[in-house]
């Protein structure tokens, strides 16, 4: 094993930091909730029933593994690197954001709180939330940005029709990080019956790290499929962040691998050079918002800004704080990607591979598309496409000028 | 530790009755009338000034404070500003104590020594930081409370007997008891249960105790004001100044409406023993 003193896979520390970031910068009424969540998931991990629990589900619920696809045509067409898709898009409820959702259902079953809140942004986290809460039988309640509610109408359907109950978000901009805040003011005042299942791996410690251990069977699986195809590790790794699940879940379990370079894809919006972007990574600085301290969007005063992106799943201002980490080690490089170049990927992968990626993978897709021709036929890239794109075809006719009411 | 805040209590208990602490968002709606609300404040009855510090994501709070915070920001309210407004209201006033109360991050950002050092100058007296529990102690608490400024905590029902010592132990100034579990502006929910609380952090402390969250009246007040060395009225006094805005008054009146209701609460505290 690489498991040394110099690993980057040990944080975070006892405090809950990832180097500066991290931590639990929370209200005391939640803090005692934080802290009981944190043992309580210590526990879990090393009881080997839950594990057992955790691995059953995630293959005969979910449906793991996913596959680890070569696609063959988009490499021909690049014609650089070879191409893989670690397809999470094909888990149950079409997006990674399930592999998480259960994992923590199952703790909150464990700490005996039935009543699940969550927030959600693109509607994904919601469904897979909504999802799990059916097949435990407990209540859920969704907080969602009224802007997200409209733009992502399909999902909040499905989330209602899996029972949950939907609770638009018109505080701040209504976006993912309003409905954050009203998810925390939530749990502040339910603390006694209700789990906040939160669905990136953001906000105060232990969630950043519990969501990327329940994450990581994506890099995991990655690891061993990748061993079985090529009898190598990638060269590349190449995942969309937003508040940067999926990615850490590929990520982590090849970062005390240095051959492998590691790259992730950021919410470029309509350009840097505006506000309309989520490129908190690029162009924010240090802060403190949901609980822990990671790169924000923000203004001179410390007042954070509202993100824009084609994207509502990449639609927020901060970043998990293990990113941020790994970006100040330099470990992974963290580049922007425009809504325009998005939605060209989403195109070309939809007609060379018969794939419709969800607009956030899209992202990474245009990064693919970028790096492969200048790489060489032997090299390597895996992809992360966490999810599919049925929930962004009204988006994308939108964008492309198509008018599907006619 | 600053004299202010401990002659302030003194003076109070002194006189057999709770102090009144009164939160106002500074910037709300502007500028100028947040400055001629705070400057009213004291002849209105208030013992202790909590001045809020906009943020753009308060996660502990309600909707109403959330849209003082909105309105002081959008009329241009920052950092600098709610300093500015502490030195103005120290020119006339060399008594009251002041505590900023907000959120960490403008703090962070400002560049927390400078901060320090320009809080203290501008006659601050006291912070509290909603999002800074004792385990984050380092970031803020120490500091100040190093300089002299008192850092105050937040005492919640979730925290136990077990925790109290530790949420205790860098307190300065005043424990503020937050009666219930939620947001800012909830409905006060158990109040007989507020003498057995204050009683079992005196065990703790020998610092006053302020019990606030859902006190609305100058009943809530005289009542809850039997038991706490303080009561923290915010809500509505910042309803009052989102009145006045909808009913498009001038600074004097929103000023006015804050106040009277002030004056009202103070004769509640006064007639809680």
């Amino acid at each position: 094993m690489t498991s040394t003193a110099n690993s980057l896979r040990q944080g975070p520390d006892e405090t809950g930091r990832f180097g500066l970031f991290g931590g639990r910068f929370v209200a005391e009424t939640l803090m005692p909730l934080i802290l009981d969540l944190d043992e309580a998931y210590k526990a879990a991990k090393a009881d080997p029933s839950f594990q057992e629990e955790l691995d059953y589900l995630n293959k005969h619920y979910i449906g793991r593994p996913s596959p680890l696809y070569y696609a063959e045509r988009l490499t021909e067409h690049l014609g650089g690197a070879k191409i893989y898709f670690k397809r999470d898009e094909l888990n149950h409820t079409g997006s990674h954001k399930i592999n998480n959702c259960i994992g923590q259902i199952l703790l909150a079953k464990r700490m005996g709180k039935p009543r699940i809140i969550a927030e959600t942004g693109a509607g994904q986290h919601g469904v897979a939330t909504a999802t799990v809460c059916a097949r435990f039988g407990f209540p859920c309640v969704v907080y969602m940005g009224a802007k997200d509610v409209e733009r992502q109408a399909p999902n909040v359907f499905r989330m209602k029709l899996l029972g949950a109950e939907i609770i638009p978000v018109t505080a701040g901009q209504g976006t993912l990080k309003d409905s954050m805040n009203e998810a925390l003011r939530d749990w502040v005042t339910n603390v006694d019956d209700t789990y906040y299942l939160i669905g990136t791996a953001a906000g105060p410690h232990p969630f950043p790290q519990m969501v990327r251990d329940f994450q990581s069977v994506i890099g995991r699986e990655t690891k061993e499929q990748m061993m079985e195809a090529e009898g190598r590790l990638p060269d590349m790794l190449i995942a969309a962040v937003g508040g940067g699940s999926n990615a850490i879940g590929l990520f982590h379990p090849f970062l005390d691998d240095p051959e492998v370079k590691i790259v992730g894809v950021e919410a470029g919006g309509k350009g840097l050079d505006g506000d309309e972007h989520c490129a908190s990574l690029t162009a924010g600085k240090p802060g403190v918002l949901h609980g822990n301290r990671t790169y924000l969007l923000q203004n001179y005063d410390g007042q954070i800004d509202e993100g824009a992106s084609i994207s509502a799943g990449l639609d927020y201002p901060g970043i998990g704080p293990e990113h941020a980490y790994l970006r100040d080690t330099g470990r992974v490089e963290y580049v922007p990607i425009m809504d325009d170049e998005a939605l060209e990927a989403f195109q070309l992968l939809t007609r060379l591979e018969g794939i419709i990626p969800a607009l956030e993978p899209s992202h990474a897709l245009a990064e693919v598309v970028k790096r492969a021709p200048k790489m060489d036929k032997d090299q390597i890239i895996v992809m992360n496409l966490c999810g599919r794109g049925d929930k962004d075809v009204f988006t994308a006719a939108k964008h492309l000028g198509v008018d599907l009411q006619q | 530790m600053t004299q202010r805040m401990d002659d302030a209590f003194a003076a109070t208990r002194a006189e057999n009755r709770p102090a009144l602490v009164t939160f106002v968002m500074a910037g709300d709606p502007n500028f100028d009338t947040a400055k001629e609300i705070v400057l009213g404040l004291p002849d209105a009855g208030a013992d202790v000034i909590e001045l809020g510090m906009p943020f753009s994501d308060p996660m502990a709070d309600g909707p109403a404070i959330q849209a003082a915070g909105q309105r002081a920001l959008k009329s241009g309210q920052d950092m600098k500003k709610t300093l500015e407004l502490v030195r103005l209201f120290r020119e006339k006033n060399s008594t009251t104590p002041i505590v900023l109360m907000g959120y960490y991050n403008p703090i962070y950002i400002y560049g927390v020594d400078q901060f320090l050092t320009d809080a203290l100058e501008a006659g601050v007296d006291g912070l509290i930081v909603v999002d800074l529990p004792p385990e984050e102690d380092d970031e803020l608490c120490i500091p100040a409370l190093k300089q002299g400024l008192n850092f105050i905590r937040l005492a919640t029902p979730t925290t136990d007997d077990k925790r109290l010592p530790q949420v205790l132990a860098n307190t300065s100034g005043f424990v503020y008891y937050v009666s219930m579990t939620g947001i800012t502006g909830s409905a006060l929910s158990n109040p007989v249960n507020i003498g057995a609380a204050v009683k079992r952090l005196s065990e703790h402390t020998d610092l006053p105790i302020c019990v606030g969250f859902g006190i609305k009246t100058a009943d809530d007040a005289k009542r809850i004001g039997a038991d706490a060395d303080g009561v923290v009225v915010g809500t509505v006094l910042v309803k009052a100044v989102e009145d006045g805005v909808t009913a498009n008054e001038s600074s004097a009146q929103i000023a006015d409406r804050v106040h009277t209701i002030v004056r009202d609460l103070a004769a509640g505290c006064r007639a809680s023993r």
